[in-house]
């Protein structure tokens, strides 16, 4: 009985099990699971958005990790956006770049850091309800795997650059073929 | 992304340098201390990476023993169509915040395209600081300090609108112009939808170590110039920092003046060196009063050699001495150098900068006499004047430049 007990334990469950026997008490062992919220253990720093009149624009931020496991970032809200896209910047394999949506999200790894940057991995805010205007502050919301959110705060800037070209949804199709051009700020004159 | 490699180096930096510490034989802790990375020859010098604390309840620039390179940049508010303009200065206030807590630290601005820039700040200080009129624009008249006010006229003026006034002065600082330079780039960008440049002044003192620590300053007529200045904290809260007993915001703030004095060396040049020294009233050489021996030695105006007063009456340092407790105030200048008018051979002089909590108390009766009798006049011109309210410092990372004018009661 005891056996078939344990025999249905989680293998690393029964691992912890019998080091902590081994060891007494105050075991900490670094592979332990850690059941809390992933959004506890990331903070977030230096966020900041590039200011538009309408349309669309990108959100940066550096995001730290002090957990153990992984978090996966997989989803943003804001209330000045009907809705917020999580991109990637990839080769479009003709010498230039294109922004589309990223499957699976943003990782940020366990005791480590990912930064959003220009030319990179971003949040898009899509259809915004209003200008962004330079020294306005956006709140959002990130969403990680588990549920658990994280509220950030993103400072607006006037940027020159994060002009990546999108070629995402359908109804941002027309812009596929405008390489560097002006797309963030241009989409709300089509 | 694009930062990463700039991450990396600077790792790889700090293990270079840690090594050729090392190698050295010098210091066995502390391999990234840059200072004692800098003696090991490594190419890097010390105080590129000395830094002026950018938190407190004053702003650095005005107390801070100056450094070697000046920017003064006015600004006017320029909100754009639809935009409140005290929201606008409030926008401008949060942005520079973010960005000279970073800058003044070593670190790149939030979204700074050329980071590198920022790795040696070398003491870099940003000043900011509000004009008269502003207070009115955005409609905050009532919490306009009442020692925030333009500047009487005075008998000598030769005043030059291109080089007065403004909405807003951003003051830097530091003793390297690189850092200068990109912390100013980064400011003003930052801002550009906001404001609209007015006037810049760039000053410059002796080079980092050209001369010994402590020593005031040359200016460009050879005189030792910032001789006569409040020290200590207990003079600088008694004559520099405004204690908050009209506008309780502005406690920990003070009033700059900013004044563009052009020298006219042409006509200087034709002096002896005895007529200049009557002229100030101090030696050149050493700039001791010309009644004593040393620079710091107190002027002796009674002082007579057959009838004759050794520091004549009129000479500079006899008329700017103070008359009364009050007429004291902290002078900060820089030496200007710049390409002159087509025809002339130089375009030199001084931005002449003055800290006071009240300047109507403090600098006005001083520069009014200096006006009717200096018998420096005839050899230099104030063509340049501007106000203005220097913010109280910021606290801590959640504290902005100015909050207390948005956030009362």
């Amino acid at each position: 009985m005891l056996f078939n007990h344990i025999h249905r334990m989680p293998r690393r469950a029964f691992v912890a099990l019998a080091a902590g026997a081994l060891l007494a008490a105050g075991c900490t062992d670094a592979a332990e699971p850690q059941d809390g919220p992933l959004a506890e253990r990331v903070s977030v720093s230096d966020a900041w958005a590039k200011a538009v009149d309408a349309g669309m624009t990108s959100v940066f931020a550096t995001f730290a990790n002090d957990g153990v496991r992984d978090a996966q970032l997989v989803s943003a809200a804001s209330p000045v956006a009907a809705t917020v896209e999580i991109h990637e910047v990839v080769s479009d394999g003709a010498g230039g770049s294109r922004m589309q949506p990223k499957a699976g999200g943003i990782t940020v790894p366990a005791h480590g850091r990912t930064e959003l940057a220009p030319g990179g991995d971003h949040l898009m805010l899509m259809d915004l309800r209003h200008p962004l205007r330079p020294g306005d502050e956006v709140e959002l919301t990130v969403t990680f795997a588990d549920g658990s959110t994280l509220p950030v705060t993103a400072q607006v800037r006037d940027f020159a650059g994060a002009q990546e070209n999108y070629s995402g949804g359908a109804d941002h199709a027309d812009h596929g073929d405008h390489r560097h051009a002006d797309e963030h700020t241009g989409h709300h004159h089509g | 992304m694009a930062d990463r490699p700039a991450r990396w180096a600077l790792s790889r930096r700090r293990v270079l340098l840690g090594g050729a510490a090392a190698a050295a034989g010098t210091a066995l802790t502390g391999c990234g201390a840059p200072r004692s990375a800098g003696a090991a020859g490594s190419g890097t010098t010390g105080f590129g990476s000395a830094t002026v604390p950018f938190h407190g309840p004053h702003q650095a620039g005005v107390t801070t023993d100056p450094q070697a390179h000046a920017l003064f940049i006015a600004l006017d508010l320029v909100p754009p169509p639809g935009r409140d303009p005290r929201e606008a200065l409030r926008a401008v206030l949060k942005l520079w915040t973010a960005d000279a807590a970073r800058l003044t630290r070593g670190r790149p601005a939030v979204a700074d395209t050329e980071p590198e820039l920022a790795e040696h700040p070398a003491r870099l200080t940003v000043t900011v600081g509000l004009g008269p009129a502003l207070f009115d624009r955005v409609g905050l008249a009532a919490l306009r300090p009442p020692t925030v006010a333009e500047l009487p006229g005075f008998a000598t003026d030769r005043l030059e609108p291109a080089w007065c006034g403004g909405d807003l002065l951003l003051q830097l600082c530091g003793d390297d112009p690189v850092a200068l330079a990109h912390a100013a780039r980064v400011l003003l960008k930052n801002t550009r939808t906001l404001t609209r440049p007015r006037w810049r002044q760039t000053g410059f003192r002796n080079a980092y170590g050209a001369r010994p620590d402590g020593t005031a300053m040359r200016n460009l007529m050879g005189q030792v110039d910032g001789t006569v200045n409040p020290r200590g904290e207990d003079a600088f809260d008694r004559y520099v920092w405004d204690d908050g007993a009209a506008a309780p915001w502005f406690a920990g703030g003070t009033v700059a003046i900013v004044r563009r004095i052009r020298m006219e060396l042409d006509t200087w040049d034709e002096l002896d060196r005895t007529s200049k020294e009557l002229t100030v009233g101090r030696r050149l050489d050493t700039g001791a009063p010309l009644t004593g021996e040393h620079e710091f030695d107190e002027p002796d105006f009674a002082a007579e050699v057959g009838g004759i007063p050794v520091i004549p009456p009129n000479a500079h340092i006899a008329l700017a001495r103070r008359r009364t407790d009050d007429e004291q105030f902290l002078r900060r200048p820089y030496n200007y150098d710049d390409p002159p008018a087509p025809g002339a051979t130089t375009d030199c002089g001084l931005i002449f900068v003055t800290y006071q909590r009240d300047p109507a108390r403090q600098f006005v009766p001083v520069q009014q006499r200096l006006a009717e009798a200096d018998a420096l006049n005839p050899w230099i011109t104030t063509i340049g004047s501007a106000v203005f309210a220097i913010l109280p410092g910021v606290r801590s990372d959640r504290d902005w430049l100015g909050r207390g004018l948005f956030e009362r009661g």
